[in-house]
């Protein structure tokens, strides 16, 4: 497969916890409208890689990154850039779905649009809808927009959170585990609308399912102990990897 | 014999038992005040002892309007004072007070809510008092805001941190500000458990007699002035309580019920107030 240009792409970022490095050197690219899943045992820092991308992992206790994370080019940790600017065009969801409890339906979607502010009530009201549409919890959701997120299942939180996300329409789409906390049926939902969302947006995804890595994505990175072991097309990874800890980690060795 | 299936129920019982038997010894004093306060003050009660002032000494008839107005003005004062002071406080302990200073400040809070009023009180007079030359109704609400602050300080801090880490980092990832999120989502999660926190305070300095000696005095006129020594209700239960004579004794227990009665339904209208509902984001 021709890999299409990459919007975002790291350059030998190194995550730090304190003095102790959870992700070490990697330089990944993420290609245009694609799926790249992030795969690797318990504590391998795929997470915390995950959350250097959009400038989380710094708030953390003792975070601090090292190396570049180019979007369109330019390095998010430039010293002139503004960690707010960057994380409204790379969204994110979370492990577990996280609305806003004191929201209703409505505002939890409209909540990344409000804060830039500049939109007028009708097309806050259309984005609203077009962004739980492209969640597909429209027609769940439509007749109680008003009332509270957490009446929500938890798959239907889920898919909010990722309405929420796509909103303000950002660039890139990051998400950690997002099905992980969720039962068979929200794990569905949630895989099919990935494949939906790579249409618009370049999705990186963690996910400690290898057999969701290998349903959802285009490409797979494995890292194992903070570093990049192996980056290829998706199903090079899960038939013919080059690495032997790679073939050991999705045969089931260790992990 | 019995068996070991039995045994074990029949010290389930037993301990359960136990459990009921303390919950209810903790809670027979504050039902026993209650009851004590309507058998004994309900009688008190009529038209004239809310808008009558006390009655000279050995008249009868009379009532506390005067200590029901200042302890509203004496405690709104303090409230308004203490609790924004507080609430902010807490807030900024909670959500940037990671560093020495925040240690400092959640310590001198501590500290400041375990002394006892009486010392607030005798503060509030060497710095306030003296140097204005009488006694005021203000310097009895700078005193109890001094009791408040600490305390909605501390609850609010508690209440903030209460709100799950992953909402600030939904909204931080939306790209809100940090002090936004801090505003529209920490906050506004707590909120009901700040207001409850509030609440508490100010129901507990509503009933603080001890500063207001040295600061508010009391007054036996009706004052709205608080550049003037004024009569709560406190004080008012006070000076009736210990002295000679049946008629005052009386209007205290009515006193007391009413101090009572106010402290209940400032605990509705905060609950009222913040039923979970929601508004525009």
């Amino acid at each position: 497969m021709a890999e299409a240009a990459a919007p975002l792409r790291t350059e030998r970022i190194t995550a730090l916890f304190g003095d102790k490095a959870a992700v070490k050197d990697v330089t990944l690219a993420f290609p245009a409208n694609t799926v790249t899943a992030i795969i690797g045992p318990s504590g391998c820092g795929k997470s915390t890689f995950l959350r250097c991308l959009n400038r989380l992992h710094e708030l953390s206790r003792g975070g601090s990154v090292q190396g570049q994370v180019l979007l369109d080019g330019e390095d998010i940790y430039h010293p002139a850039a503004n960690p707010v600017d960057i994380r409204k065009r790379i969204g994110m969801v979370f492990q577990q779905p996280n609305p806003f409890p004191t929201m209703s339906i409505y505002h939890n979607v409209a909540a990344g649009l409000t804060v830039n502010g500049g939109r007028s009530r009708a097309e806050t009201d259309a984005a609203v809808e077009r962004a739980l549409k492209d969640a597909a919890l429209w027609d769940e959701v439509k007749d109680r927009l008003r009332a509270s997120p957490l009446a929500l299942s938890g798959g239907q939180q889920q898919r909010l959170c990722i309405a929420r996300t796509i909103a303000p329409e950002p660039e890139v789409i990051l998400l950690d585990e997002p099905t992980s906390a969720l039962d068979p049926n929200g794990t569905q939902s949630i895989e099919e609308l990935v494949q939906e969302l790579k249409r618009t947006f370049t999705v990186v995804i963690v996910t400690h399912n290898m057999q969701q890595a290998a349903r959802i994505s285009d490409y797979t990175a494995f890292f194992y102990l903070g570093e990049l072991v192996e980056r290829d097309d998706t199903t090079t990874v899960f038939t013919a990897p080059h690495e032997q800890r790679t073939e050991a980690y999705i045969t089931g060795r260790f992990g | 014999m019995i068996s070991r299936a039995a045994r074990r129920r029949l010290f389930s019982r037993f301990m359960t038992a136990l459990t009921v038997l303390a919950a209810v010894i903790a809670l027979a004093p504050l039902f026993a005040i209650f009851a004590d306060l309507v058998l004994r003050g309900a009688s008190s009660l009529n038209f004239d002892f809310f808008v009558q002032n006390p009655a000279a000494p050995g008249q009868t008839g009379g009532g506390v309007a005067n200590a029901i107005v200042g302890t509203l003005i004496v405690v709104g004062v303090a409230a308004a004072i203490g609790l924004p002071l507080g609430i902010g406080g807490g807030v900024y302990l909670a959500e940037y007070g990671g560093g020495t200073f925040g240690v400092v400040v959640r310590f001198l809070a501590d500290v400041l809510n375990g002394t006892p009023s009486v010392i607030v009180g005798i503060f509030a007079w060497t710095w306030i008092v003296r140097p204005m030359g009488h006694f005021s109704a203000l310097a009895g609400s700078l005193a109890l805001a001094v009791l408040i602050i600490p305390m909605v300080t501390r609850t609010t801090e508690e209440m903030v941190r209460l709100v799950p880490h992953s909402l600030r980092e939904a909204a931080l990832a939306l790209g809100f500000p940090r002090w936004r999120t801090t505003a529209k989502i920490m906050v506004r999660a707590a909120w009901p458990g700040i207001v409850t926190g509030g609440l508490v305070a100010v129901a507990r300095i509503a009933g603080e007699t001890a500063p207001l000696l040295f600061t508010a005095l009391g007054n036996l006129n009706f004052k709205t002035n608080v550049m003037q020594p004024m009569q709560t209700l406190s004080l008012q239960i006070y000076v009736f309580a210990t002295g000679p004579f049946e008629e005052w004794h009386r209007l205290a227990w009515g006193a007391a019920l009413v101090l009572m009665a106010i402290v209940l339904l400032m605990g509705i209208a905060a609950r009222l107030a913040t039923r979970t509902r929601f508004r525009d984001g």
